[in-house]
């Protein structure tokens, strides 16, 4: 093989030293491609150069040979770099390939099932932004009375977060009571989190539970971004407060609960900060215009709303999230 | 007792910076540390862990950390976190706001 390539790029070469035109220089920078992929080495690119001169000039001053011999040193390093350069691309596409599995080992581990409950409607939309989602979402449900969510950030994005996902999953699995009060599972998983994390690491976490009965949503928080309550017969939007440190910063926090009776067309709104914070080339997208564009669509349902509004916001910041985005929404239908 | 001036935007790119710069001075005993954040211009959550981090590290060795002139943006990240309950803030009240 390397005889081959001698041989073409000698007549390359023999082709450019007649006649020096475009057309035989794109020869040339098509030749160094194939060599590339062959992995030939800078020194050795170079060699081939220097034996196809000697045929080619044979009496050529010995001093332009001996010049050869110092390039083809000099080009050693090159091809080293050269070298590790290939193997970091390879170690690139390994890393990559257990990303993506990595990935799909969340996505199953995490599945969730959003509860179905006559008289009330559930949307989701949960999109990260990168290949792992630091975004979590929990339901918690008899499928019958009552319907839980927990929405949930991890500070910290990629494989950490991931990592301390499963934490709050496994914490949420142990409760197992559709009825379980909102402050006391924050509390739980409080506990749970702060034995468990590093000092830079903790999580927002919101947790509402729905009462199809009493048409009553009960809620709590852990530091998270407040939720939004549309009152479909004042038509109008309040966010719904609730004080409360984020999760694994101290083990002993009192959370506490509060309750808003809900309405036909009523709904509750809860978020990330991935949806909070969307920040586009112009700065900061308002919180009032997130408002007014869910209030545009509140006669849809509630899966509707939620898609059509991260679209929306995804249009606003070029198709480009900056941060994981979730988006739930509880509506009363009868 | 420590002053420290943090300006511009704290994101996932910049904290570890940050990071690193607060660690230089964790670890000693007792001490009194403030950081003026009044030119920070933007903090998302891991802004947030850093500083966390920082006040849990200096707390265990019995200090203590003050931040002040949070813009009205930052106040709010720390109050909905629930932060501004346990730690000592200050803000920045030359805008009136």
């Amino acid at each position: 093989m390397p005889q081959e390539i001698g041989r073409q790029y000698k007549e390359i070469l023999r082709q450019y030293v007649m006649r020096q035109t475009e057309q035989n220089l794109y020869a040339g920078q098509n030749f160094s491609r194939q060599l590339i992929q062959k992995n030939i080495a800078p020194e050795d690119v170079i060699s081939i150069h220097k034996a196809a001169l000697e045929e080619m000039f044979p009496e050529l001053p010995m001093n332009v040979w001996h010049s050869f011999d110092l390039l083809i040193e000099m080009m050693i390093r090159y091809g080293l770099a050269h070298a590790e350069h290939q193997s970091l691309i390879q170690q690139q596409e390994e890393m990559k390939v257990e990303m993506d599995l990595a990935a799909n080992v969340q996505r199953t581990l995490l599945k969730t099932t959003v509860p179905e409950l006559s008289g009330l409607e559930i949307g989701l939309v949960s999109v990260p932004a990168r290949k792992m989602n630091g975004d979590y979402i929990y339901f918690l449900s008899d499928n019958l009375v009552n319907a839980g969510v927990a929405v949930a950030d991890v500070i910290g994005k990629g494989i950490p977060a991931a990592l301390c996902m499963s934490m709050i999953k496994y914490g949420m699995d142990s409760l197992q009571d559709a009825t379980s009060d909102p402050e006391k599972v924050l509390d739980i998983i409080n506990r749970i989190v702060e034995k468990s994390v590093d000092d830079d690491m903790f999580i927002s976490m919101f947790y509402g539970r729905y009462n199809v009965e009493k048409s009553i949503f009960t809620y709590a928080s852990a530091g998270h971004e407040p939720a939004l309550f549309f009152n479909a017969k004042k038509d109008e939007f309040s966010e719904l407060h609730a004080k409360g440190l984020l999760l694994g910063v101290v083990p002993n926090v009192i959370y506490k609960q509060h309750e808003v009776k809900m309405e036909i067309g009523d709904f509750v709104v809860m978020m990330t900060d991935g949806v909070t914070e969307c920040r586009t080339d112009e700065g900061f997208i308002e919180q009032e215009f997130i408002a007014s564009l869910i209030h545009s669509l509140r006669h849809e349902n509630a899966q509707t709303i939620v898609d059509s509004v991260f679209k929306e916001l995804e249009k606003m910041q070029n198709f480009e999230l900056r941060d994981d985005f979730t988006l739930v929404i509880f509506k009363k239908t009868s | 007792m420590v002053k420290g001036f943090i300006s511009g935007e704290i994101d996932a790119f910049t904290a570890p910076v940050l990071r690193e710069k607060l660690a230089t001075v964790q670890g000693k005993e007792g001490l009194q540390a403030e950081l003026d954040m009044s030119d920070v211009s933007y903090m998302d959550s891991t802004g947030l862990g850093v500083i966390v981090a920082f006040f849990k590290n200096i707390n265990a060795n019995n200090g203590h950390v003050k931040l002040t002139g949070l813009s009205p943006r930052l106040k709010r990240l720390f109050d909905i976190t629930g932060l501004g309950e346990i730690m000592d803030i200050e803000t920045d009240d030359k805008g009136g706001n």
